[in-house]
């Protein structure tokens, strides 16, 4: 089968992201890239956890001071939903809806800028109210890189589904760009995933003490 | 697409290594990268015998020799040893599993150039205001104290190639999950492959919490965190668990190829097949599971407390279990066999008792009480060169003689190698037997000179003149690949006569698609099942047909580059250098335009057609 | 090949030989144990060396027996062993056996050696010494006695001795070797276990055992030795109770020393303390405290205790140990300057 061939709703597969080699290659290897993923980010959490609330001077801010809950809940609901919507969107993919798939990855998009700029503010507000900076402590800064990585994993995902929305957008599906879809999917649903860690471990927990 | 075997000239060659996607070219990319670092992780090794010869010695300063040591560990784990290693995985593996390619060729390709600039990268710190001087472990105190630019290198050196290492380690999982001939089964699969899969497993789990370490440290160092600022609320223990979470299974990354590369020497020149196959394969997933539990007894002298300590010992005690078992498998496999003593062969007869005597020690130390006085010293230093040494170069050396041939296509000169084997054993031993009691002499690691009147002086003197045998060894072996090279004396498929394995059924060099047609494995030791049979080759799995190959492609050297000068703008934006920044955005663009490139450029590679592969036949014929 | 089989041979002899020759310095070595925890740990050694040398006795037959009777005599193909599960039993389950038998006074081994409650008992008698760790040197101070010292530990024999550790700028770890195994001193915490020093074998060495910096902590890591002298209790009693007589800094005798005190009382005070009085904080002793510094083995850790030595040090500490933080904090000093501070630093003696 040439991945370049013009597809229909009859020709198109029931797992177009694992009808070639090349696709089920690239499905495998995505998987084990986000298990590397998962330590990595392992990592990250049990240092935040040793150094959560480090601070040079009893002055400091600590977890409990600044975490709030309504911020944090809209931020999450936010992301929750984009996950929601790129599963809408891959379910259109497998039935070989272009445009309802590119709706919903646009949903997908808009929903993690959106996240994106909850957390720009969130991190603004820390840093001018409370005057807790990546500098200031050794909280401050496990808190940012942890938080801050997430971030820049949120970051890629966006500009990368954009990229391949935008070089897709007038040739529509095929079986060379299925897996593509997919995959950038399954990284939007890992990322989703580390934030309901990152809100229960760092904003839940910080916020009980 | 049968101008692979024309003459070229030298700039279309170099274009060619530039741009290749081909696992075998890249495999000779890994060789020479990691043969070159380890020449130079060599002399700094020589330069520290020299220095510790005589007590009071001043060949090189106080300052110098951290940075010596540093580099020596450094290069010798991350810039030699493990490309070397790869480049057998990379040579080997796909052919082993009767594969035309890996998975991802470009991103095989990237991981080499990932590795190779890092390495390029951390070695300039010596023409550049210094290498680093905190050791290979880089513990945080000492290091977040290093003053100039030497950690710095290390950082971002090590950080790039291990992105590389990492990207390598997901391409050889999905490869040997999904691209086994019709017939190989998990179970019918070279031990090299099996110990492949699971040093690609170590890799994926083991690399990320070094890149976090790294990271941190870069954050403290560059941009001002304040992770291992104890003052600021920082732990530098946080360093030790993550460098050595990865640390301990970096180990084993090295060791279980070797012991792969091993387990496909015996049964060759034994001629018999690999004893207990089943509980090798088991005993190798075991040690790769084992190896994540045991970190800890690196810090014992820590102060983790008895607890811990005691729990780590244990646990790594253990780990001595599985390793017995393959040393007896290998014993049985030659007992009851035809042994032949060619080069590889005496490399890896050597290898058991050399590894023997390392791996004893290692339970001697996993006893957490006594390692109080083994730790730090140099009884440890002697236990890991015994087993990286005897363990891991011994196996590059057994495996370049070995596979020299199947990548070369001309077999690497034997008198010469049995040379080269005999300095080098010898020179090894004395060298790091006495290593042994200089620690248990009360001779601390590390030290760039030590004070008469200790009883220290006499058999560092011994290590010093072993390390010289050493040295001859290697320059032997030098001799033996030019004598080689330009000889270039062609060899057929099986130049040992006794290859078991599917890379010996085709030709040496392999023609760049590997299989014209995939073979059909019926068993263990496929080609040998064939031979026993009265065949001449694999039969063949499928009818000839067109093949699909990947392009070549200049964008992975082209990321790696952009990361390498990024590397540097992001080192010298901490001296508030104008320049600093622009470059490091020069760098990113790049890599991230490169990476863009990749993305929006369809690649879908190109088809040899079943005529030009018949062409090349009958011209392999003629030829 | 029988020279491989030979080279076993004689490589075995040399073992044999190095064995027999040298255990190291009674003062230094890790095979010479001076104390309960050396013992101890010298038992483990001994326990794991030979069930080692019993595996390592095994596979040695098993190899050399094949190098004979193995070798490729005819083009013979020989028969294709699968392997044998009875075999395979028996290596999994021997060693596991063998690394029980490691394995439980391993553990015993390592709860004892990290027992150090006797220190937290009411009216606890116990020696504890606090000892911080700088970038090559050593602060000893004894909480219970309130004096303070460097460089050179004292303690009693025939007892347990309690050390509290830390360093207070990169990571170092304390070791005496031919006593104990170390302990690092790490930045962010205390790290607390115990030695103790034999009386008899203690004097068999000379009573001054040798210390190691056993962590790299920059150039000067192989440098930064100390020195413990380990005396009876009588002893130790008594030059506690000396040092605890120096209320203020011991008068210089004779002119030439009177003029040494005088530039010491210019150019070093700021650092070194000549009073062994505890009260200041850890952080505060930047330099080694020279209170008995003429009573002492070796200047800076590592030179002989002469007055010429004292003299080179002090004109040019960088050329003996680099990268240390004494260099350039005082003025060069003149022959006849240096002369007076030996002279000086020479009589700092609380015990004749």
């Amino acid at each position: 089968m040439h991945t370049e061939e013009k597809m229909t709703y009859e020709t198109w597969p029931a797992a177009p992201e694992k009808s070639t080699l090349e696709a089920k290659n690239k499905f495998l290897g995505f998987w084990l890239f986000l298990g590397g993923e998962t330590v990595l980010f392992a990592s990250l959490f049990a240092t935040y956890l040793a150094l959560k609330d480090k601070v040079p001077s009893t002055s400091h801010a600590l977890a409990k001071d600044l975490f709030e809950l309504p911020l944090t809940f809209v931020a999450t609901m936010l992301l929750l939903t984009s996950s929601l919507t790129s599963v809408y969107a891959m379910y259109h993919m497998k039935n070989f809806a272009f445009k309802k798939m590119m709706v919903w990855l646009g949903l997908t998009v808009l929903l993690g800028a959106g996240f994106l700029g909850l957390e720009v503010y969130e991190f603004n507000h820390y840093v001018h109210k409370f005057h807790h900076t990546f500098t200031s402590s050794a909280f401050g800064s496990a808190f940012y890189t942890l938080v801050g990585f997430h971030g820049a994993h949120v970051a890629f995902g966006l500009m990368w589904i954009l990229t391949i929305m935008i070089r897709n957008s007038k040739r529509g599906l095929n079986l060379y760009n299925a897996p593509k879809f997919y995959v950038a999917s399954l990284y939007w649903h890992f990322i989703d995933v580390v934030w309901v860690f990152i809100f229960t471990v760092v904003y839940l927990m910080g916020m009980v003490g | 697409m049968s101008t692979y075997s024309q003459k070229k000239g030298f700039g279309a060659t170099l274009w060619d290594f530039l741009t290749t996607v081909d696992h075998k070219k890249i495999a000779i990319l890994y060789l020479i990268a990691g043969g070159f670092f380890f020449l130079v992780g060599g002399l700094e090794a020589i330069f520290i015998r020299i220095q510790l010869a005589v007590p009071n010695n001043d060949f090189v300063s106080a300052g110098l020799f951290n940075e010596i040591i540093t580099m020596h560990g450094t290069t010798m784990i991350f810039l030699a040893a493990m490309p070397l290693v790869f480049a057998f995985m990379n040579a080997v593996m796909p052919l082993q599993i009767g594969a035309r390619d890996v998975a991802f060729p470009f991103v095989n390709a990237l991981g080499f150039w990932l590795f190779f600039f890092g390495g390029v990268f951390l070695n300039l710190s010596w023409f550049l205001g210094g290498a680093p001087d905190a050791g290979w472990t880089s513990y945080a105190s000492l290091a977040i104290a290093s003053k100039g630019h030497g950690v710095d290198f290390y950082l971002l050196g090590l950080q790039i190639s291990g992105i590389g290492t990492l990207i390598g380690g997901i391409n050889f999982l999905v490869t040997i999950i999904n691209m086994r001939a019709p017939g190989m089964t998990y179970m019918r699969m070279p031990l090299f492959t099996w110990t492949t899969f699971v040093t690609s497993a170590l890799i994926l789990f083991a690399f990320p919490p070094l890149t976090v370490g790294l990271v941190l440290m870069m954050f403290d160092r560059l941009f001002g965190a304040n992770f291992f600022e104890v003052s600021m609320g920082g732990n530098t223990v946080i360093w030790e668990h993550l460098f050595w979470i990865f640390g301990h299974p970096e180990v084993y990354i090295l060791i279980l190829p070797a012991f792969g590369i091993f387990s496909e020497i015996f049964p060759i020149f034994s001629r018999k097949r690999l004893f207990g196959y089943s509980s090798m394969v088991f005993a190798t997933v075991l040690i790769g599971f084992l190896g994540f539990m045991v970190w800890a007894h690196h810090m014992f002298t820590t102060g983790l407390g008895p607890v811990a300590n005691a729990i780590f010992a244990v646990a790594t005690m253990a780990i001595g279990v599985p390793t017995g078992i393959k040393i007896f498998n290998w014993l049985l496999t030659m007992w009851g066999g035809s042994v032949k003593f060619t080069t590889p062969m005496h490399w890896a007869l050597a290898f058991i008792p050399s590894f023997l005597a390392g791996g004893v020690t290692g339970v001697m130390l996993a006893s957490a009480a006594a390692d109080y006085q083994y730790h730090d010293t140099y009884f440890v230093v002697a236990h890991f060169h015994y087993v990286i040494v005897g363990g891991v170069v011994f196996a590059v050396f057994a495996g370049t003689h070995l596979y020299w041939p199947k990548m070369f296509g001309t077999m690497l000169n034997e008198v010469l190698g049995k040379i080269t084997f005999w300095l080098f054993f010898i020179g090894f031993h004395l060298t790091f037997f006495i290593q042994h009691f200089l620690g248990l002499w009360g001779m601390p690691r590390r030290v760039f000179t030590y004070l008469p009147g200790q009883g220290l002086s006499a058999s560092n003197m011994v290590s010093s003149v072993g390390a010289a045998f050493m040295g001859v060894a290697v320059i032997v072996m030098l001799l033996n690949i030019i004598i080689t090279s330009v000889k270039n004396v062609k060899v057929g498929n099986d130049p040992w006569g006794d290859g078991r394995t599917l890379e010996w059924s085709i030709p040496s060099p392999p023609p760049f698609y590997n299989f014209k047609q995939l073979p059909l494995v019926r068993g263990l030791d496929a080609y040998w099942l064939e031979k026993m049979d009265g065949k001449k080759g694999m039969t063949p799995a499928e009818p000839l047909g067109d093949i699909h190959m990947p392009n070549s492609s200049f964008l992975p050297f082209m990321m790696s580059l952009g990361l390498f000068i990024a590397a540097f703008g992001a080192m010298y934006h901490v001296d508030k250098e104008p320049w600093a920044l622009p470059l490091m955005i020069f760098g990113l663009l790049v890599t991230f335009g490169s990476m863009f490139m990749r993305s929006v450029k369809d690649d879908h590679g190109f088809h040899i057609h079943k005529e030009d592969l018949i062409d090349d036949d009958e011209k392999g014929v003629k030829a | 090949m029988k020279r491989l089989a030979k080279w076993r041979l004689i490589s075995l002899f040399a073992v044999l030989a190095l064995v027999l020759s040298g255990c190291g310095e009674p003062f230094l070595s890790t095979l010479k144990p001076a104390g309960e925890v050396a013992d101890m740990q010298y038992d483990l050694m001994k326990l794991s060396t030979l069930i080692m040398v019993g595996v390592i006795v095994i596979v040695v037959i098993i190899f050399v027996l094949i190098l004979v009777r193995f070798r490729r005599k005819d083009d013979k193909i020989p028969k294709q062993v699968e392997g044998s599960h009875k075999l395979e039993i028996i290596w999994t389950v021997v060693p596991i056996l063998l690394l029980l038998i490691l394995a439980v006074p391993t553990v015993s081994a390592t709860f004892k050696l990290a027992d150090v409650s006797a220190v937290d008992k009411k009216n606890s008698k116990a020696i504890v010494i606090n000892v911080r760790s700088h970038l090559y040197w050593w602060d000893f101070e004894y909480p219970g006695q309130k004096i303070v010292t460097g460089q050179e530990l004292v303690v009693p024999t025939n007892e347990k001795v309690y050390f509290n550790l830390k360093s207070l700028d990169v990571k170092h770890s304390f070791w005496i070797p031919a006593v104990g195994g170390k302990l690092d001193t790490n930045t962010e915490n205390i790290n607390k276990f115990w030695l103790e020093f034999d009386d008899k074998r203690a004097n068999d060495a000379g009573n001054l055992f040798y210390g190691k910096c056993a962590e790299l902590c920059g150039p000067s890591h192989a440098l930064m030795d100390f020195k413990v002298k380990a005396i009876s209790r009588d002893k130790f009693d008594s030059w506690v109770t000396a040092m605890q007589g120096v209320k203020d800094p011991i008068k210089a005798e004779g002119a030439v020393a009177a003029q040494g005190q005088e530039i010491f009382n210019k150019s070093c005070i700021g650092c070194h303390a000549v009073t062994p009085a505890n009260n200041m904080p850890d952080s505060a002793r930047i330099a080694p405290n020279l209170t008995n510094f003429g009573d002492r083995a070796r200047i800076a850790g590592i030179l002989d205790h002469d007055k010429k030595n004292l003299k080179k040090w002090i004109s040019n500490p960088e050329t003996y140990k680099p990268g240390n933080l004494m260099t350039g904090k005082y003025p060069k000093m003149t022959d006849e300057q240096l002369d007076a501070l030996a002279e000086y630093l020479m009589g700092l003696k609380v015990q004749e």
